[in-house]
């Protein structure tokens, strides 16, 4: 069996339905070559492999290594997804149970270790986990299956096609006769596994468990304070660590006297980690670590040391000032990404110009499990035992810091207490191992605290989106121009970064899908001076916020009805190729595979609408805001209804539609969704990160406020697109739902009370 | 030295006063049910039962507790069946789950004194629960659910 299957590959299997993915094909070939060469900035590799295969370790499917069957049936099945609450634990087990014919109740989910040689790609990001292994899942659970009828009718000496798997058992229904998967195991795990073209697969129509509401394999663990997270380890002589980090990120410590901290009882060690230089890509910050008997006996005494630091160059780095950086290079041209028509000259000859310019501010991830590993550094081997979105990338930084093995850089995967990016980056994991290295192999487990995680974090990115539209005589847009300026993730992996990668582009800027004939996308500089780092669905929400604020802006401008002008921007159903919009990223995927398709934007626009009641008369202070984004290859579109009221704002009700293509698990689809919705409502009123002398102002969740129950939303409703075409790529699932919920947000504000509001968060500017 | 109970078994202590009874939980006791969060009471990850009412456990030391019983979440039933626990299952409340040990102890503690909660209850009592995922909605409904299983 190839175990380095592609998608490519994998339409050569026995599937029933005509692959979309020939469609997909045949439109690309319609393309047009742009006019002008403009930058791109991809890798030049021409023969580049996409999806899951152009990840590392790509994507395996022998079911020898992710499925066991115990005698007695149970079967427990290797995750190899990280999970943090997307629920890709419980599509796993429903894809199995459906193609191997199991019962649900018995599979039992694991989460493999990071070994990416052996399970395939690891690295749980982009909102792929499913559209990568679905069919990999799917070729898993038929091998087995089939394995397993194999082996039941050699048992019965029967052909092998009158045997049937079903309900976790196998049954020659023509004498009467079963075994249970249990009994069967052991024997048929020696048969040779079956090549992928020979499998037969389920019809969608056919599946118990795919596409229908099934519970989270994890409910049990999780209602009874089972220890499945990474900060839960427990091990006998454990000790615990917090370190204190340079303030200031390119910061080092010059001096310190740790005296008085020595003195707070159950202290065990004190030592100096090493700084590294900026940018410091995954690596530990350094810092002061105290290490004691309990968590609080080590923060105790860290409060007590006195350490001078060396600031270093970002200690001038002020929020405010920034800004005024970002709006002046907003003003001027930059490096164009994009240009369709001529748009100087429309914006010279439209009837009416209208600018805007929005700002984003940096924003911290917080999850509720600040980031927390154990490790024990003993005999040559390091093992560490934490919740991290990549495995391969933190042995890959213990192997290369301590020039182990890979057999002797262990990384146990946990469950994450929320992730939404910030565990993709390992930093505290290599810090559990430095300190058990320090202590001659002492078990150690290391936590963030609070103001350690939000002072400390790879924060998104912060933002100013300048747009200027031009109108003819009957309030058509016929020009936009849009300048983003945002510092880019790769300056936390190299020097003298100032633009936005394509992929970052490709989130919502370039792959603009409006039918306006004269309309340019530009880049001007923008220099990070702290950690950036991937936040939940990314430069989308800037991109998205600035989008889909200046439609609603122009459609205000030409007098018109926010929905219609909208659908009137998204000009007639087509697809649009990735090439015409100079987007070369489509979050890894072929770009030739993947075009824009208007139509199913503009569907789930009117799902939303129509659902909301789009139109209706409202009392006074109340509002309808729209707005609707493409991301993760997958089309969102959000109606919600503001309430304005003794200076506050109410959510009576947000509708969410949304088309991710087919469906895994319905019920952990709008639970993202519903989870997307609150917590865009955070970022849109409440969340700011802001800098002063290079440091964060806030620490903890007094000054980096979450919206609270009281302020979500009262009533979500999500609408899902049906879909039973289950051969095509499926769509992202954890991200998509995020970035038009701000700009509905401002747009219902507007609808509400007039008010425009361009710079998050909210706050009480609507007042 | 305090002694004191934890979900029915005797605890003794006599450590540096100030210890947190979430840290004493967590990394003395071996009972990490009980979530850090914030540090601050400002989040309710790490809320426990103390003689039956909800109560941060990183805002309250151990030497304060002589004589009190305390409930975790790993002891709030013997079964994991508590009508809330139940509820938030039959629901699908949990995205990563990690809140939600302090959302349920949270919410026990509030239909034992307020049995049938209105939205306006559920606000006051559950706004110290941070959930980052946002599963807010469902935990409103859950709670609404385990009330009016108790009132047939």
């Amino acid at each position: 069996m190839n175990t380095n299957v592609t998608w490519r590959n994998f339409t050569r299997a026995k599937v029933t339905n005509v692959s979309r993915r020939n469609v997909l094909l045949g439109l690309a070939a319609g393309t047009f070559a742009l006019s002008v060469q403009l930058p791109r900035r991809a890798s030049a590799e021409e023969e580049k492999l996409y999806g899951g295969a152009g990840m590392p370790g790509g994507v395996k499917d022998d079911p020898r290594i992710f499925l066991t069957i115990e005698e007695d049936g149970t079967v427990r099945l290797l995750c190899n997804r990280a999970e943090m609450g997307q629920g890709v634990r419980t599509g796993w087990a429903t894809v199995i149970a459906d193609e191997l014919e199991a019962d649900l109740t018995r599979i039992r989910v694991e989460q493999a270790p990071g070994n990416q040689a052996l399970y395939g790609n690891q690295n749980t990001d982009g909102s792929r986990s499913m559209r990568h292994h679905f069919q990999a899942l799917r070729r898993i659970g038929a091998a087995a299956r089939t394995m397993l009828e194999q082996e039941a009718a050699s048992r019965w000496d029967v052909p092998a096609d009158e045997v049937r798997a079903s309900g976790h058992q196998v049954t020659h229904a023509n004498s009467d006769r079963s075994f249970g998967f249990g009994e069967l195991a052991r024997a048929a795990a020696e048969r040779d596994v079956p090549a992928a073209e020979d499998l037969v697969f389920k019809a969608p129509e056919d599946f118990q468990h795919i596409g229908k509401d099934v519970n989270n394999v994890d409910n049990l663990d999780i209602t009874t304070g089972s220890p499945i997270y990474g900060i839960d380890k427990q091990l006998d002589g454990l000790v615990y660590a917090v370190i204190a980090r340079p303030p200031v990120y390119g910061g080092k410590v010059k001096s310190y006297d740790d005296t008085e901290a020595r003195k707070v009882p159950g202290v065990i060690e004190i030592l100096e980690i090493d700084s590294p230089d900026i940018p410091s890509a995954f690596l530990p910050l350094g810092g002061i670590a105290v290490v004691a008997e309990n968590t609080f006996a080590a923060n105790k005494a860290r409060l007590l040391l006195e350490i001078e630091w060396d600031a270093g160059d970002n200690q001038s780095y002020d929020s405010a000032e920034y800004r005024k950086t970002l709006e002046a290079a907003s003003e001027q041209p930059g490096e164009v990404m994009r240009n369709d028509g001529d748009v100087d000259a429309a914006l010279a000859d439209a009837a009416e110009r209208i600018s805007a310019s929005y700002y984003l501010p940096h924003l911290a991830h917080a999850s509720m499990e600040p980031p927390s590993a154990t490790a024990r550094f003993a005999d040559g081997k390091c093992e560490v035992w934490t919740s991290v979105q990549a495995p391969e990338a933190l042995r890959t930084d213990l192997m290369k810091r301590f020039e182990l093995a890979p057999e002797n850089a262990v990384v146990h995967s946990m469950l994450l207490g929320g992730g939404f990016g910030r565990k993709s980056k390992p930093d505290y994991a290599s810090e559990a191992a430095i300190i058990s290295k320090a202590l001659d192999g002492r078990p150690v487990k290391l936590t963030f605290m609070r103001e350690d995680d939000i002072q400390h974090d790879f924060f998104h990115t912060v933002s100013v989106e300048r747009l200027e539209g031009g109108l003819d005589e009957n309030g058509k847009t016929v020009a936009w121009l849009h300048r983003t300026v945002a510092p880019s993730i790769g300056s936390t992996f190299e020097p003298d970064v100032v633009h936005q990668s394509a992929g970052e582009l490709g989130m919502g800027a370039v792959d603009n899908p409006f039918d306006i004939p004269n309309l340019r996308v530009e880049n001007p500089e923008a220099a990070a001076h702290t950690r950036i780092g991937w936040f939940r669905s990314v430069y989308n929400i800037p991109h998205a916020f600035a989008v889909q604020s200046f439609a609603a802006e122009l459609a205000a401008a030409a007098g018109r009805d926010h929905k219609e002008y909208l659908l009137e921007l998204l000009g007639p159903d087509r697809e649009i190729s990735r090439a015409a919009m100079n987007d070369t990223s489509v979050y890894g995927e072929d770009p030739e595979l993947y075009p824009y398709d208007t139509a199913r934007l503009r569907k789930v626009i009117e799902a939303a609408t129509e659902a909301a009641g789009w139109g209706r008369d409202l009392p006074e202070g109340r509002g309808l805001g729209l707005a609707a984004h493409h991301s993760f290859v997958s089309y969102t579109a959000v109606v919600v209804e503001v309430e304005v009221k003794d200076g506050g704002l109410i959510f009576p009700r947000v509708d969410i539609a949304f088309d991710c293509g087919a469906i895994i698990s319905p019920d952990r689809v709008r639970a993202q969704l519903e989870g997307a919705v609150v917590q865009g409502v955070s970022l849109a009123t409440l969340g700011e990160i802001s800098f002063k002398d290079g440091v964060p102002e806030q620490s903890n969740f007094d000054g980096f406020e979450l919206t609270r129950i009281d302020a979500s939303p009262v009533e979500i409703h999500t609408h899902l697109v049906p879909s039973l075409d289950y051969d095509s790529p499926l769509g992202g699932v954890g991200e998509p739902g995020l970035p038009p919920v701000a700009p509905a947000i401002t747009n219902a504000i507007f609808a509400a009370t007039g008010k425009r509001i361009r710079a998050l968060p909210i706050r009480d500017q609507f007042v | 030295m305090v002694e004191f109970s934890v979900n029915g078994t005797k605890h003794s202590f006599d450590g540096d006063p100030e210890t947190p009874l979430l840290w004493y939980l967590r990394d003395l006791a071996g009972m990490p049910g009980t979530k850090f969060g914030c540090g601050l009471g400002l989040c309710g990850a790490c809320t426990v039962h103390l003689d039956g009412v909800a109560t941060r456990s990183c805002q309250t030391w151990v030497s304060d507790l002589d004589g009190v019983e305390v409930t975790t979440i790993e002891g709030l039933s013997e079964d994991g069946n508590h009508p809330v626990q139940v509820a938030w299952r039959e629901l699908n409340v949990a995205q990563c789950g990690y809140c939600q040990p302090g959302q349920i102890m949270q919410a026990a503690s509030l239909l034992s004194e307020t049995p049938d909660p209105s939205d306006e209850d559920i606000n006051a009592s559950m706004s110290g629960n941070i959930c980052r995922c946002g599963t807010y909605p469902r935990i409103r409904a859950a709670i609404k659910l385990a009330a009016e299983r108790a009132g047939q």
